[in-house]
């Protein structure tokens, strides 16, 4: 399946959130997670399923003004 | 003598410097700038992940006294910019929002009619709301009936250090309308912030001229005396200003003065 990965299409085969992140090897720590518009909390991470063309937004706190 | 304190939203600041997190060279200096500026606010931005660069997490370098103030940088219409307030409160950030609408890429200057769009969503949505603007006294009464807790005019452009170059329209603010009026953008030295605050501004926001500085940490506790300084100022209420002198030692008694040359004698 692909799904949209912050703006960028990307083929996917992790079936969960917390495979993607492990198979990327992003750091869960600070980590914010939005599928489809929705945040989606750490503890569900393993359990929502990715589908084809889903929208997924992978965001962090940054130093800002 | 009852505590100074500013109100917004549901929290109170005994300190009424606010400062940023962005373009520190390193994210250890933070938590010494602020407990040398004793600021009690800060703000933070969202991004999407760089996932070639070492991420740290910037929120692990606040205390958590200091109460975040996320902004809405990026957004570029009150759609994007209640997007992601939303995000930051739901990440566990609290209430407060700075929505930032900028589509001026240049100037970095204000989208105000986005602005209040967004301020009117996000009030309604039990946020406490700080809008980045340009000082303009009708907005200014716009937000305040859209609920916002305060508006943050600019004294210059983000980041230019230029000082108040907006004086005398965030006079105006100041002058007529019950909201606080923290001022944001340009202040680039500690006197630039004491003037601020004389004029009764009810805070400053601060962030390039203290993370840029060669010592933050030092530059932050200039503010903060700063800020003081300016705060002390007003609340004694600034003495009258006039365009001759006016001598502050008595103009009689002079030691070496001839009193007789000095009044006017029968003959002339």
């Amino acid at each position: 399946m692909e799904i949209l990965i912050n703006g960028k299409r990307e083929v996917c085969t992790s079936r969960t959130i917390a495979e993607l992140l492990a198979k990327k090897g992003i750091p869960s720590d600070a980590l914010v997670v939005e599928l489809n518009g929705s945040i989606i909390k750490q503890g569900q991470w393993p359990n929502i399923m990715l589908k084809d063309n889903d929208i997924l937004e992978l965001l962090n706190f940054v130093g800002g003004g | 003598m009852t505590k100074d304190l500013l109100h917004l939203g549901n929290a109170s600041f005994s300190n009424r410097l606010f400062t940023g997190t962005g373009k520190f060279a390193a994210n250890a200096l933070i938590p010494k700038m602020l407990k040398a500026s004793g600021s009690q606010m800060i703000t933070v931005a969202i991004r999407r992940i760089d996932s070639t660069a070492r991420s740290e997490n910037i929120l692990n370098f606040i205390p958590s006294d200091v109460t975040l103030l996320p902004n809405t940088s990026g957004a570029r219409n009150a759609e994007q910019a209640v997007h992601i307030a939303r995000i930051a409160r739901e990440a566990g950030c609290g209430d407060f929002i700075k929505i930032e609408v900028i589509t001026d890429m240049k100037y970095l200057m204000p989208d105000n009619i986005e602005t209040l769009k967004a301020t009117e969503i996000l009030s309604r949505e039990g946020f406490t709301v700080l809008p980045y603007i340009l000082p303009d006294l009708p907005l200014a009464k716009r937000l305040e009936s859209a609920g916002a807790a305060a508006v943050m005019p600019l004294g210059a452009p983000i980041g230019s250090n230029r000082g108040l170059e907006t004086q005398s329209l965030i006079a105006l603010l100041i002058e007529n309308c019950t909201l606080p009026v923290i001022v944001d953008a340009g202040i680039g030295r500690p006197s630039h912030a004491a003037a601020a605050m004389e004029m009764g501004a009810a805070a400053v926001l601060v962030n390039t001229a203290i993370a840029t500085a060669s010592d933050p940490e030092a530059m932050g506790r200039a503010f903060d005396l700063a800020v003081r300084g300016g705060r002390a100022a007003f609340l004694a209420e600034l003495a009258d200003q006039s365009a001759a002198a006016r001598a502050s030692s008595p103009l009689t008694g002079f030691l070496y003065e001839n009193p007789s040359t000095l009044v006017d004698s029968p003959q002339g």
